[in-house]
């Protein structure tokens, strides 16, 4: 028999149904894998007793014929999501010990489809980073390594924790959030697929929040067919999310495999950055040559706007994040330290339960916030990303269905390596997955090749609002022409 | 534009987010650093354009005006920190 770790979920649904083997069994290998793998630091909480109950309530409703679109589906869920009775706390030590008593919308709806929660997975600190290095537990580690080299990696971020308990084989698929980036990078890391919904498709309710206008939830998977039904069962109007959007969620399972024949893809040249390295200028032509040998035509086409995005994103996201985390005081829960009256505990309590990239980030939302300096920079912002978002608009009335652009400036790199540069040398690794969030758009990121070093590179392919069916097509397409890629196992 | 180490108190005060004299000089290069990156923007033409407000077009929904979710003091409670019966202790506030 295969090993069970090898099978995709669509490959192990269907071995479920026919009884090949049982959820338990499934869940058990994926336990023990788990075990062995706690050198990659991917988990920060395991619930191997939650995990073996749920599985036993999977082989319930099998037995009865009664399987849900994730029956079984051993899974990671990020430390952001709130799950009932279970410890959650952003990678943060200002949440310590904090254990909600209830259950984000999305995994809620995971769990009624039959997924089998195996653990809490690591991320940065409130999801505040690009390499999964500000978690107050450590950074995961890639199960990716350079050829010949045993210099250990980042597994991307925020979802770092996400994308490398996929790579790593120790869950089936995990659940991630993205903001500027932070599914799309990391799956680009790890030779993953990563998918960011349209804005409103994922109920934010009971996700920690960072910036509420451009969180969204979405899958990390080990293919395309996965992430597809993984986000069918996530996806859903929940009136609890003011944002939600109340709307059929469409088979997106269906759409991979669909032709894309006679689709527009667009190819922005303002995307084509100083210093971009050959081989991802390749990687991009390349995808860009299986689109057309699949019969879409490619397009060249211009955001203007483009390099104005980051800069944006660096006021609109740290104004939210300094408003949303104002909760975190030592009153309610989680950390406190004592101070001399409620201002003084309040000051002390959040210089030692926030790490440094967090407390810079609520320092410049405060800044910007601030009397007098609001509309230069938050109004002017907003602004911004109305041009940006016009931008898009402008392409796809033009008649463009999707936009193919490189996942990342670069392939993963090494632990630490960054420790010593500016926060805006780390914050370019979102340059091009950023636009996406500040437009509200959906965008996928898929494997496309593998680097001279051995390490995996990615494509971003980005959608019309609500249309991720033409990324799930468009998204097969690159995956069945670059074939699969996967991490020799060495932990 | 430069911050100056004031500023760095003063945010740091609107954050609630206690500064030790040494971490005011090392705020001070890291928020000019970010704040002139973002400064990229004031050369761009924004006159006449609306700021966003929301990137999908969204009505705020309304619902009836009638209690949907309570009567969960132990729910409520159950983290904190500090209690006494169903209220939350904190240090004296002090004016």
């Amino acid at each position: 028999m295969t090993d069970l770790l090898d099978l995709t979920f669509a490959e192990a649904r269907a071995a479920l149904i026919r009884k090949d083997f049982s959820a338990v069994e499934l869940t058990r290998a994926y336990l023990t894998a788990m075990e062995q793998a706690r050198t990659l630091n991917a988990y920060v909480l395991e619930t191997p007793e939650v995990a073996v109950a749920r599985a036993e309530e999977s082989d319930q409703r099998l037995a009865k014929g009664e399987a849900g679109a994730l029956e079984g589906m051993p899974l990671g869920v990020k430390d952001l999501f709130c799950t009932e009775g279970v410890r959650t706390t952003a990678c943060s030590r200002i949440l310590d010990g904090f254990v909600p008593p209830y259950e984000s919308h999305v995994t809620e709806r995971m769990r009624k489809a039959g997924a089998v929660m195996l653990g809490k997975l690591n991320n940065d600190e409130f999801a505040m980073g690009s390499s999964n290095e500000t978690s107050c537990f450590g950074a995961p580690i890639n199960p990716w390594r350079r050829k010949g080299s045993d210099a250990q990696l980042v597994a991307g971020g925020s979802s770092g924790g996400s994308a490398a308990a996929v790579a790593g084989r120790i869950c089936l698929g995990a659940t991630a959030t993205d903001t500027g980036g932070s599914i799309r990078q990391p799956a680009a890391f790890t030779g993953t697929v990563g998918v960011k919904p349209t804005y409103g498709r994922c109920s934010r309710w009971g996700i920690v929040a960072f910036a509420s206008s451009l969180d969204q939830a979405g899958p990390i998977a080990r293919d395309v067919r996965d992430a597809a039904i993984m986000l069918g069962a996530m996806a859903g109007f929940d009136p609890r999310d003011s944002t939600s959007v109340d709307r059929e969620v469409p088979d997106y399972e269906a759409a991979v495999g669909r032709s894309v024949k006679g689709l527009r893809i667009g190819i922005p040249r303002e995307y084509r950055v100083d210093g971009m390295p050959a081989e991802i200028e390749a990687l991009w032509t390349r995808g860009a040559e299986q689109l057309k040998a699949a019969g879409a035509e490619i397009v060249e086409i211009s955001l203007p706007h483009t390099k104005y995005a980051l800069p944006a994103y660096y006021i609109v996201a740290p104004a939210e994040a300094s408003s949303n985390l104002a909760r975190y005081d030592g009153v309610r829960y989680g950390l406190r330290v004592p101070g001399r009256d409620v201002t003084e505990m309040y000051e002390n309590t959040r210089a030692q339960g926030f790490g440094a990239e967090v407390r810079r980030r609520v320092m410049i939302g405060a800044y910007v916030l601030s009397a007098g300096y609001y509309d230069a920079y938050y109004v002017r912002a907003q602004k911004v990303r109305t041009l940006i978002k016009r931008d898009f608009e402008t392409v796809f009335a033009d008649g463009v269905d999707a936009i193919l652009t490189p996942a990342t400036p670069s392939a993963a790199f090494g632990v630490g390596e960054m420790s010593n540069a500016s926060p805006v040398e780390m914050y370019l690794n979102d340059v091009f997955t950023v636009t996406v969030n500040m437009a509200g758009l959906p965008g996928i990121s898929v494997p496309a090749g593998l680097s001279a070093e051995g390490l995996p590179l990615a494509l971003q392919l980005i959608g019309r609002p609500f249309d991720e069916e033409t990324l799930f097509a468009t998204g097969a397409v690159i995956e069945d022409a670059a074939g699969r890629f996967s991490a020799e196992r060495w932990w | 534009m430069s911050v100056d180490e004031s500023t760095v108190r003063r945010v740091a005060k609107l954050a609630r987010i206690a500064v030790s004299d040494a971490e005011v000089t090392k705020l001070r290069g890291e928020l000019d650093a970010i704040l002139s990156f973002v400064e990229e923007l004031s050369a761009l033409d924004v006159e006449g354009v609306e700021p966003m407000t929301s990137v999908i077009p969204t009505a705020l929904r309304l619902r009836e005006d009638v209690v949907t979710d309570g009567e969960k003091p132990e729910d409520v409670l159950r983290n904190a920190p500090a209690r006494e019966g169903d209220f939350y202790v904190v240090p004296k506030v002090v004016e």
